[in-house]
């Protein structure tokens, strides 16, 4: 009953955020329009579907850290957190009532980039559903990046890292639009370390059909997802048991 | 009966003592103020009895329970309104106050019963479906106050809940204090003597983290040879004499 009110809370805060919810939903879907629209106008294949929509969803979850960073942060620097920490909530009421309502937001987040890549020529199949549920461990590294950060820094400093950074980072170092192997050496070696390159290649691997391709690419994501989850548990609990909340 | 014990309870910051070797007696159902200029310790003092923060040594009960070894016990008990306004911005008057009783555990059905109840006593029924961020700063204290008593504790910790209040709101507040006297165990902290005065049974002095002394508003009168509970605070504030054993 405390873990369902409080992400009943957290959803309504979500929802009711019309700025970051369109931007959040709406930039995603901008960039693969504007790189479909390119792709209609060069001879070469730059910007296949099948390889853009995976990509562009996994870089549209990036915005998923933002919100959960920018909700955590926002109670943490007002009297609302020190309401909540004298009540009888425990420290995992919090982390899953700031998780669950972010789950199914990144699956709406998903599920708008494949609706709009059908009409620009994306095969229907039901490997887009698989896709959209392997995604979903990277929807996970995402809520546990902003969980983290929210539980650490302020609301601004949430924007620039969550905001900047890791969108950008998720943007470049994904292989959403161009292949890493394009630049090579050590941007490739980093990007091959960090779970967004392994997300997106898993996500076109399902929606190829190339079943057996997918959990070695997975394993990555799932053990960042479960790292980072674990972090933002410590950093949060620690924070709730700290003379400074 | 006794619904707060404090065991020399301390709290140090760094090299800072913020409360020293506090001992205090609380009764059941008494409206106790904390009184005392900045840094005196009263919120500090506060955070330690709703187990926000943990006490650097000894002890407190709140209706038997140990601050220290039973937290989670404590906080079904008791609820705090924060120095300030501590509302969900985007959530309504009504759904704020259907969120606190959902995380004190009340299913849905007795979540609206209680709130139902609470916009009455506060009268909030006219802005009930307005979002809390919209309100003015006189409104959301109200709605602060209202979610601390919804949830019905036995102790309820008001830390400076009139500060920047203009007259008729403090009023209205002061009202609304006046009737949980004698159900409802209350501390309050305020920097306003004249609050203190109206509303409390007993009044703490507390300077540079420690207890100076308790009474009430005559008994500290009566402490200083003053003619005025100001002349008195002032008295005890910048006087080197601990009365609290006198």
């Amino acid at each position: 009953m405390k873990m369902s009110s409080f992400a009943i809370r957290n959803s309504k805060e979500l929802l009711r955020d019309k700025l970051n919810l369109a931007f959040g939903i709406g930039f995603p879907v901008i960039i693969l329009l504007m790189l479909s629209l390119i792709q209609s106008n060069v001879p070469v294949e730059l910007f296949a579907i099948e390889n853009l929509t995976p990509g562009i969803a996994v870089f549209g979850l990036s915005f998923i850290s933002l919100f959960s960073g920018m909700i955590i942060a926002k109670d943490r620097t007002s009297s609302f957190m020190l309401r909540l920490f004298t009540s009888p909530m425990k420290a995992i009421d919090y982390i899953l009532g700031y998780t669950l309502p972010l789950l199914p937001m990144a699956v709406l987040q998903i599920l708008a980039c494949f609706l709009v890549a059908i009409p620009l020529g994306l095969n229907v199949s039901i490997n887009i559903l698989l896709t959209v549920a392997v995604l979903m461990p990277a929807a996970v590294v995402n809520i546990a990046l902003g969980l983290l950060c929210g539980s650490l820094l302020t609301e601004k400093q949430v924007g620039g890292l969550c905001g900047a950074l890791l969108t950008n980072g998720s943007a470049w170092l994904s292989g959403a639009w161009f292949p890493v192997e394009l630049v090579g050496g050590a941007f490739k070696a980093v990007a091959g370390a960090l779970p967004f390159l392994h997300a997106v290649n898993a996500g076109r691997y399902a929606l190829n059909g190339e079943y057996s391709r997918i959990m070695p690419e997975l394993i990555w994501v799932f053990g960042y997802a479960a790292a980072l989850m674990v972090l933002a548990i410590i950093a949060f609990t620690k924070k709730m048991n700290s003379d400074n909340p | 009966m006794t619904a707060i014990e404090t065991k020399s309870l301390s709290k140090t910051y760094k090299a800072t003592r913020a409360v020293e070797d506090l001992n205090l007696t609380i009764e059941r159902g008494e409206l106790f103020a904390l009184l005392g200029v900045n840094g005196a310790g009263k919120t500090t003092t506060i955070k330690m009895l709703s187990c926000l923060i943990k006490s650097t040594s000894g002890d407190a009960t709140i209706m038997g329970n140990s601050i220290v070894t039973s937290p989670l016990k404590v906080k079904e008990i008791i609820n705090v309104s924060p120095q300030e306004t501590a509302v969900a911005p985007n959530l309504s008057v009504r759904e704020n106050l259907e969120l606190m009783c959902g995380i004190y555990g009340h299913n849905s059905k007795r979540a609206r019963q209680m709130t139902d109840e609470v916009i009455r006593t506060f009268s909030l029924s006219e802005i009930e479906k307005t979002r809390a961020r919209i309100l003015s700063g006189g409104w959301q204290r109200r709605l602060s106050i209202a979610m601390a008593l919804i949830t019905e504790p036995e102790v309820l910790f008001l830390d400076e809940p009139t500060l920047g209040l203009d007259v008729l709101a403090r009023r209205g507040l002061w009202r609304i204090i006046q009737e949980m006297k004698g159900r409802i165990t209350i501390v309050l902290t305020t920097h306003y003597l004249e609050e203190a005065e109206a509303l409390a049974d007993r009044i703490a002095i507390m300077s540079r983290g420690k207890l100076v002394a308790v009474g009430t508003a005559d008994e500290l009168e009566a402490l200083t040879n003053t003619g005025s509970f100001e002349d008195a605070f002032v008295a005890l504030c910048e006087g080197e004499k601990n009365y609290e054993n006198e």
